[in-house]
Order: structure tokens, then sequence, then C-alpha cells
């Protein structure tokens, strides 16, 4: 009955993003009249009843060393057997590259269906109903799940997970029963770039385009990116001149994103690069062309040179901050 | 070596998208349809594994008519053939892949490759539904691929803030993401040859979505802000709006 939530964590610490789905999911199932289970793969025993501050009435804890690093194939059969186990019919995760990737296998071994990468959720009339984002944000489909099981999968950073309130879960520890055949596709390892924040878990986002001139002036960015505690993009012709990995990359072909504020520095707005980061809160522009269609979406827009307001604003928000 | 690319048709990157007259998809009326951005990488690394390895290349594509000249894309950039599931009515993701799923099944394939996603409904599923349903090993978002000469592989996929390595082992549906490789562009004379190159029909079971859209509608528009002022004069009252007005710092 319950709803069950797949969350993540990475070295030991829950992510943002599954307390943002734990949170959601407890409100959708506040009106459905039933609770919400968090299945933990991994982490502590404090981490599992951690899931209570958002919402979760119950957590499987799975702690199984082989699923320390991610198995798709075990993963899915872990969670399938976890929503067997609870008779849970609606799975929700956040939409990060492992909730993307785990979601559509698991729908079919449930014989469901997946809404993916979802901005809005709300229950009409018994039945979920969810929001999402197409064409890149240009437009937004609402759908409902017809078959019985139903996946959910939530944009990061657009739910608020709220601040942790002082109730616990309750603590299950949770045995899958896996095989070898489960873990034919595995992960090795991976390689994350340590301190560097990943566009799409930002709360903050400078960004550079053309307008720099070159990979020789990318400090610019990064100096204002470090004052804000902020993670650097780049728009897709910076990205095609090879100055920037495709990691960095805001827009159609790259990421989307929704922080709090977006900084975008050089950047003329390309209607691909618009529907990568339209739906971020904040919207500041610097760019020497009073006519470019980023001045359209910013809130706030400085007509000027880069590389001559980007110091001073870089400057002006050390003293703010410090202040 | 048998390899099969999924390929998706899609509004070109530019489309300015408008609801059309049902409310629930997009106005195809003076749009126009590429091959899926991300899907020429997938190609790509089936025409260089086929160079490697030998073996065939096979584009599919599911939908109307007039997806032919999406798969045709797919062989003039060199693919050997197509298979085309004729779906006139629009299918969601399940439906997409269970109609792959049908076509394949039988037909032996070592690999399968897609684009990370089609940049029309953005549903990055295709390489998982089809794994599972295949019952096939998935590796999806994959930026750099090394498959040895017994099968198994090595991929690695982009996670937030770095790369996941990923080992598996083919028959595997692999989703390709930006930076696998450089697609190649079709040569005149592989447009002509493309024309001559055999396209297969396939009738697919029916299915009704179990996806259904209620309705579409475009985002609010966001009304363009205050330019602020010109130059490093600026900046002050910037920061000052930032922090009183829109309170993000």
């Amino acid at each position: 009955m319950s709803i069950l939530v797949v969350t993540e964590q990475r070295d030991g610490k829950v992510k943002k993003a599954s307390y943002e789905a734990v949170r959601t999911a407890a409100k959708i199932a506040g009106e459905m009249g039933t609770t919400v289970t968090a299945v933990l793969f991994g982490a502590d025993e404090a981490a599992a009843k951690g899931m209570g501050g958002y919402g979760a009435a119950k957590t499987l804890h799975i702690a199984d060393d082989r699923l320390n690093l991610y198995a798709n194939g075990a993963y899915v059969k872990a969670v399938a057997q976890a929503a067997e186990k609870e008779g849970s019919d609606v799975v929700m995760m956040p939409a990060t590259a492992l909730g993307k990737d785990l979601a559509p296998r698991l729908a079919v071994r449930m014989d469901g269906a997946v809404a993916p990468d979802v901005t809005d959720i709300s229950v009409d009339g018994g039945d979920i109903t969810a929001v999402r984002p197409v064409y890149a944000g240009k437009a937004l489909i609402k759908v409902k799940i017809n078959s019985a099981k139903k996946v959910f999968t939530l944009r990061p950073n657009v739910f608020s997970a709220g601040e942790a309130g002082g109730d616990e879960a309750a603590v299950e520890a949770f045995a899958p029963e896996l095989g070898d055949e489960d873990f034919v596709t595995k992960s090795t390892g991976t390689s994350i770039a340590s301190g560097k924040l990943d566009v799409t878990e930002a709360v903050n986002i400078v960004s550079g385009g053309r307008g720099l001139q070159g990979p020789e002036h990318w400090q610019l960015v990064e100096g204002l990116a470090e004052v804000l505690g902020a993670a650097t993009g780049a728009s897709r012709a910076v990205v095609d001149a090879g100055w920037r990995p495709h990691a960095e990359q805001v827009g159609q072909t790259g990421k989307t994103v929704s922080p709090n504020l977006y900084v975008a520095l050089g950047i003329s707005g390309a209607i691909q690069h618009l529907a990568g980061m339209s739906s971020s809160k904040c919207i500041v522009a610097v760019n020497k062309d009073k006519d470019a269609p980023i001045f359209q979406v910013a809130d706030y827009g400085i007509v000027g040179d880069v590389f001559e307001v980007v110091p001073a604003l870089t400057e002006e928000l050390k003293n703010h901050i410090g202040s | 070596m048998n390899i099969f690319v999924c390929v998706s048709h899609v509004p070109d990157t530019t489309t300015k998208v408008q609801v059309g007259g049902d409310g629930k998809a997009i106005d195809p009326a003076g749009v126009t349809y590429i091959l899926n951005p991300y899907d020429e990488y997938a190609v790509e690394a089936g025409l260089q594994l086929k160079e490697a390895r030998g073996g065939e290349v096979t584009i599919v594509c599911v939908g109307p008519d007039a997806v032919k000249e999406t798969i045709r894309k797919g062989l003039a950039m060199g693919a050997d053939k197509g298979l085309h599931v004729v779906a006139a009515e629009p299918r969601d993701s399940f439906g997409t892949a269970k109609a792959i799923a049908d076509a394949l099944k039988d037909r032996a394939a070592d690999v399968v490759f897609c684009g990370r996603q089609s940049i029309d409904y953005d549903g990055w599923q295709m390489s998982g539904l089809l794994g599972e349903m295949l019952s096939i090993p998935s590796v999806s978002v994959a930026a750099k691929l090394d498959i040895a000469e017994d099968g198994s592989f090595t991929a690695e996929r982009d996670i937030e803030g770095g790369q996941e390595t990923i080992t598996s082992k083919l028959p595997a549906v692999i989703s390709a993401q930006k930076g696998l490789n450089e697609p190649r562009y079709p040569k005149l004379q592989g447009i002509m040859q493309a024309k001559r190159k055999p396209i297969e029909d396939v009738e697919p079971v029916p299915y009704e979505n179990r996806v259904e859209v209620l309705e579409m509608s475009k985002p609010p528009i966001k009304e363009a802000g205050k330019i602020v002022g010109e130059g490093p004069d600026a900046v002050k009252e910037l920061v000052r709006l930032l922090h009183e007005e829109a309170k993000v710092i």
C-alpha cells in the first residue's frame, strides 16, 4: 500500500534529491491515506532513521556490500522485491543519473510505466497526476499513468525537502534475494571531481558563453562561481568549441537546470540554451548586446563587457558576502 | 556482429513549440524533423563497431510513414538496412520500446544502440525499457565504450559531478551520450545509396498507451526583467537587488 521511495547516498551521506523525493511522496501519501517507505542502499542506521525527518514512516535498510556500487539488474530486483513485500503500487525516486537508469527497467519488471523527470505531482480525484517538461522545457505535459504500477522520477532541485523534523523512521533490515546473474552489469567505481558541484545539483550556477572569447578567460566564470558557491556551466557554443567539457553544458542537448540563481555571462541566449535554464528561480545576465535574447528571460541584466563587469561584480559580492 | 540502432524522428532543436488543436501534443505545422541528435552518436557507434568487427547495421524506428526519412539519414551515414515498425498513432515510451522489443526478439541482436534521450519527450528510458523487455543488460548515457573480442565491455557513463565505470557483456542495449564519438556527415554518395537500401516494414502488436497525456501547455511566459544598468557601475545596484528584492544572496 505504502508509496516506496528509492533513496541514494554517496559516501554515506544521503543526497538532497532523495530527501526531496521522500518529502514529496509523503505529501502525496498523506492525501491518499497511506505512508511512505524509503528504500536505502548502504549508509548507516542513523541515515535510515533520519528518513523519518522528511516524512517516511519506515525505511527498508539494505546493507549488502555488493550493492555499495550501482548494479542496475540487482537494484531493479531489490526494489521490485521491496515493492512486492510492501504491497506498493507507486514507486518514486529522484531523476538522478541512477534514478533515470533504474526507473525504466523497474517499470517493466513491475509491469507498469514511468512518468519521468516530473516537476509537479498531485492527487486529483484519487489519481496521481504529474507535470513534466518536454521539448527541453518548451512545453509541459500533464500525465496520468493508467497501469496499476506506477513509477515517477522527480527532477532534483524542484521539490522542497524542507527542514528535517524530529521524527524517526522505523528501520527494518531488508536483504533482497540476489544471485550472481544480477551483477552482470555493474559499476566498478566512480570518478568524482572532489569539491566540484554538478550543475544539476547546484543551488547557484554561473555559466559562460562565447562572450568570454576563449578558454583562457574561464577564471572569470570560476572566480564569480567561487564567491557564490556556485557550479560552473557553459553554453553549447563553448562546449562545441572544446573550451569546456560536455558535462557542464546547459541547454537542450546538455543539462536542464533549475537553480535558485543562474548567472549567464556572455551568453546570447539561443532558444536551445533558454530551454535548459529558463525555469531557474532568478536569472542574471551580463552581455554587451542589449538586444540579446537572454535579456528576455533575465530578471536582472547588465549591458556591458564581461571583462569589465564580471571582475567588479565578483569584488562587490565578495564584500557583500564577507560583511 | 548483428548491430541495431534505434532512432527517433524529432522536431529540430530550433523549433518554436506551439500546442496543437487537441491540446495534447504539438502543432506539427511548419516543423522540420531531424534525426534525434543523440541518435547520431548511436549510429556512429554502430558503424564503428561494424568497421572493427564486421557484420551489419540496421536502423530501427517506430512511427508513421514520415519516419522513413529519418531511417534514410541513418542509412546515408552508412548503415546497411532499415526496420520500420509502422505505428500510425503516437506511442508512449513503453509502447515504443515494446514495438521494438517485439520486432527484435527473434533477430539475434548482438548489440542495440540508442541515444540517451529523444529531444522531444525527453524520457531517457529507451535503453532500460528495451534491456528489460529483451532480458539483456542495459547501460545508459555511455560517453565511452570499449567492447572486447569476447563481448565483455566497459562503458563510462556520466553521473552527477563525474563518471561511473560500468562493466557488462553483450548482447546489451547501450544508450549514447554526446562525447562517445564524432558522428560522420553523410556524403553525397551515401545519400544516393541510402535511397536504394532496403527498409523492412513490420506491423506492431496493438497497444494502448500506459501514460496518458491529459493536456499540453506552454510554460508561463517569464516577463523580461529589468536592465539594471550599463557597465561595471551597475554592479552595486545589482547586488543590492539580488539581496533585498530577489533574496537569493
